[in-house]
């Protein structure tokens, strides 16, 4: 069937519309991040410039970034404590929620409850109290790092939702079928919901390991004050208070390149499992 | 207008769609006293159960005892005796030593804790001057002698009543036990080995063992340190009264009074508790609702039939969420700096001979937070939107289009709708979320310009200034407190949007 061609005409003039919407919008959502990359490279380092492009290219930020300052310790500290992350939170979220979502047990419904209410305080609060038990313990300051290891995922277990989810969309029939042929709970777990789970580790996993780039609060809280113990978000952030940002905007641009660049690479090779995750946790709320 | 509360369905339904609409919202007004009477029946219930459920508990307990034989009697006092004497050999020698554990601790530690937590008598921490001879000089040394530490007293204090609960609860399993054993043994059945409770914990009790490491740390590291900031609302820590050197106390209901007292209208804390609390509202409004509609517009856009690259443009977007908040966002403020690259760029260029206040002006600040938030946002929302819209029945949309249904009235009719019936409790946790959005408002404006008293500035969010009240004031009352009143203004939020909303949900049933 031919459409009239007004409807034709109409439909293209809204498709055009959309097209230039998107491109806005993509410039728009991408414009940061180019800037970031080409100031990084700007030589000059003043901050206070009314242009984009650099007037003299050179890498001296890099160099300077990783000979003159502690930018390599903090990564390092990053990296550690997002790995530590990512497998014991994936541990913990996982172990939660597949009790919650798969077990049937006297008070389930009660723990669920009671974790919503505890989540509806604000994280922060519990911080002052654990601060002075991780000063207590010597893990603070300069050996924050595994004080905020500990932080990050002892109660990550309240972060069960998405998984949940997850585990609750896996039919109940194959536990059941597995458990008439005389399987143990736990075989059902290892040999059933396990192999069927691989997106959901993934997601985990890769929410897991990128949320300690991320952090400010916890971690500049835990090493305040101590340069040994930052990781890299409160290390480039002090690049930009009032006395240290005329000298240390481009290197700051340069750091955060260098912390984007392995994330977004690995983010965008995982990208199709985070899609899954955030998608199908929203709906389930 | 208050008799359209009181009409039945069927004049409702000649009601023309102006009418309908008040209606609705007069009914979903009227009805709250009723929702709130129900919460508090719920509440009242609640409570009635759990007082009878103790009840029954002592019930069982004396029961026990009377119709116990001598094994069980002798594990009222001797935990564990009972199981050992029936063979459950593991399982008792577990009980004893838990028993024996814990009247070790209380008498050596948690008696002395607990009788602290009065915060009486405590010794002070005092400088001791010593005068040693040293080759005919006098030389005077100073030592620090630490007293009490009233937070060390306070942690150790509940460790130790939360010892006394779990032990409580060990005893009464522990009664259980015995009535079970004696039961099993009377009626013939052997009872369970060592070998076969563990096996259990793999099989039938299989949840204890997946679930313990989870809320053990959930307990040690939110709960415990959730009661004890409670603790601290009702103390005076702040930074003259730093434990060890300069002890708090107990202060009653003082930090909350200052929530209610203004000092003289316009400054003090209770004002700026109440434009941050403002604020911190209208923010996660804003932040909630722009982001939901239009990241549903870029969806809806990139899903529109004969746009090509979809994949292209989902791409930039999901990109964004990638690189680390704090580079973007810190970049950003930066750059809408009074002195920053887009006020530089425009003097240059002669448009504006004075820098734009994006950050020292406080509404511009405000909107610019809004609006830069957007940016952050809708990645996430084009993200979650995309898979619901995808999800929605092709066929409304075809009949729709058959009745002669324009996009627009397609969208507001079946679109819309459908998002809000499913993406309801989504909306519900993001803006509870928006409400502790740290991150956003702290590496754009650190909550600058600081125009209100009690270190906060304008575009501080609750929990933003308890960070500062935290790290810089060391004013840890009253950040216990302001911790406090979120919890309860977003509990109040989630409650009334659980109980009331339902009912308007289930009339919007999609046409």
């Amino acid at each position: 069937m031919k459409q009239p061609s007004s409807i034709k005409r109409s439909r293209m003039v809204a498709n055009a519309a959309i097209y230039v919407l998107l491109t806005v919008i993509s410039v728009v959502w991408l414009i940061p991040f180019v800037f970031i990359l080409l100031q990084s490279f700007r030589v000059e380092n003043t901050w206070q410039v009314g242009y984009v492009l650099p007037k003299e290219w050179g890498i001296d930020n890099y160099t300077k970034l990783f000979t003159d300052t502690s930018f390599l310790k903090w990564y390092g500290n990053t990296l550690i404590i997002a790995c530590a992350n990512a497998v014991l939170q994936t541990l913990m979220v996982m172990l939660m929620s597949y009790g919650l979502s798969r077990l049937r047990f006297k008070g389930r419904k009660l723990l669920m409850n009671i974790m919503l209410i505890l989540g509806m305080f604000p994280g922060f609060l519990t911080m002052i109290i654990l601060y002075w038990v991780l000063k207590d313990l010597g893990l603070t300051q300069e050996g924050a790092i595994p004080g905020l290891i500990l932080v990050y995922f002892a109660s990550s277990g309240m972060g069960y939702y998405v998984s949940k989810g997850f585990f609750d969309t896996i039919p109940k029939s194959l536990d059941e079928a597995a458990r008439v042929d005389g399987a143990t709970r736990f075989q059902v777990l290892y040999k059933v919901t396990l192999p069927l789970s691989k997106p959901i580790i993934i997601y985990t996993v890769l929410t897991a390991f990128m949320a300690p780039w991320a952090d400010y609060i916890f971690a500049s809280y835990v090493a305040f004050g101590t340069s040994s113990g930052y990781n890299v978000a409160v290390g480039l952030y002090s690049w930009l208070t009032k006395d240290m940002i005329n000298n240390y905007f481009t290197t700051f641009c340069a750091g955060g390149v260098c912390v984007a660049i392995p994330i977004t690479v690995l983010f965008m090779l995982l990208q199709k499992y985070y899609v899954e995750g955030v998608t199908g946790g929203a709906v389930k709320g | 207008m208050a008799s359209l509360t009181k009409i039945s369905d069927l004049e409702y339904l000649k009601l023309n769609k102006f009418q309908k609409i008040i209606c609705c919202i007069l009914r979903f007004f009227v009805s709250i006293p009723t929702k709130f009477a129900n919460l508090f029946k719920k509440i009242g219930r609640g409570f009635k159960t759990a007082g009878l459920a103790v009840a029954n508990e002592f019930k069982d307990i004396c029961l026990t005892f009377v119709n116990g034989d001598w094994k069980t009697r002798i594990s009222f006092v001797i935990m564990g005796f009972g199981s050992i004497a029936r063979g459950q050999i593991m399982r008792g020698i577990l009980f004893f030593l838990f028993e024996v554990v814990f009247i070790v601790y209380t008498a050596l530690y948690g008696v002395y804790w607990i009788g602290k937590l009065t915060f009486k008598d405590l010794t002070p921490t005092s400088t001791q001057m010593a005068v040693t001879t040293v080759a005919g000089i006098d030389i005077e040394t100073e030592t620090v002698v630490y007293g009490d530490n009233t937070l060390q007293i306070m942690i150790y204090g509940v460790l130790s009543i939360l010892f006394i609960i779990c032990f409580i609860y060990t005893w009464r399993l522990n009664i259980k036990q015995n009535k079970l054993g004696q039961q099993y043994l009377k009626s013939g059945k052997k009872l369970k080995k060592a070998k076969d409770d563990l096996k259990s914990l793999l099989d039938d009790q299989f949840h204890k063992t997946v679930l313990a490491l989870p809320v053990l740390g959930i307990v040690i590291f939110t709960v415990v340190p959730i009661i004890l900031m409670i603790m601290v609302a009702f103390t005076n820590y702040d930074y003259n009264h730093t434990p060890p050197t300069n002890l708090f106390e107990w202060v009653g209901l003082d930090n909350f009074n200052q929530l209610v007292t203004w000092d003289n209208g316009t400054t003090g804390f209770a004002a700026t508790f109440g434009e941050l609390l403002c604020w911190t509202l209208i923010w996660a409004f804003f932040a909630t609702f722009t982001n939901y509609f239009l990241g549903m517009l870029v969806a809806m856009a990139i899903n529109k039939k004969g746009i090509k690259l979809k994949k292209m443009w989902r791409g930039i977007l999901v990109l964004t969420i990638a690189v680390p908040q704090f580079v973007s966002l810190l970049y950003v403020s930066k750059m809408f700096a009074d002195n920053g690259l887009i006020n530089n760029k425009l003097m240059d260029m002669g448009i504006i001979s004075q820098a734009i206040p994006f950050w020292t002006n406080p509404t511009m600040a405000r909107v610019m937070v809004i609006l830069i938030n957007i940016w952050v946002g809708i990645p996430y929302l084009m993200l979650i939107t995309t898979g619901v819209l995808m999800n929605i029945p092709a066929d409304l949309y075809e009949s729709a289009r058959i009745d002669g249904a324009n996009p627009v009235q397609q969208y507001f009719k079946i679109t819309l709708p459908y998002m809000l019936f499913v993406t309801g409790p989504y909306l519900l946790t993001s803006f509870t979320a928006n409400m502790n959005n740290f991150n956003v408002i702290y590496l754009l404006t650190g909550g600058a310009p600081y125009t209100l008293t009690d270190g906060a500035g304008k575009t501080d969010l609750l929990i933003t200034w308890l960070y500062r009240l935290t790290v810089t004031n060391n004013q840890y009352n009253l950040a216990a407190v302001i911790g406090i009143m979120v919890f309860i203004v977003v509990a109040l939020i989630s409650l009334v949007v659980y109980n009331v909303m339902p009912s308007i949900k289930n009339e919007e049933d999609f046409q």
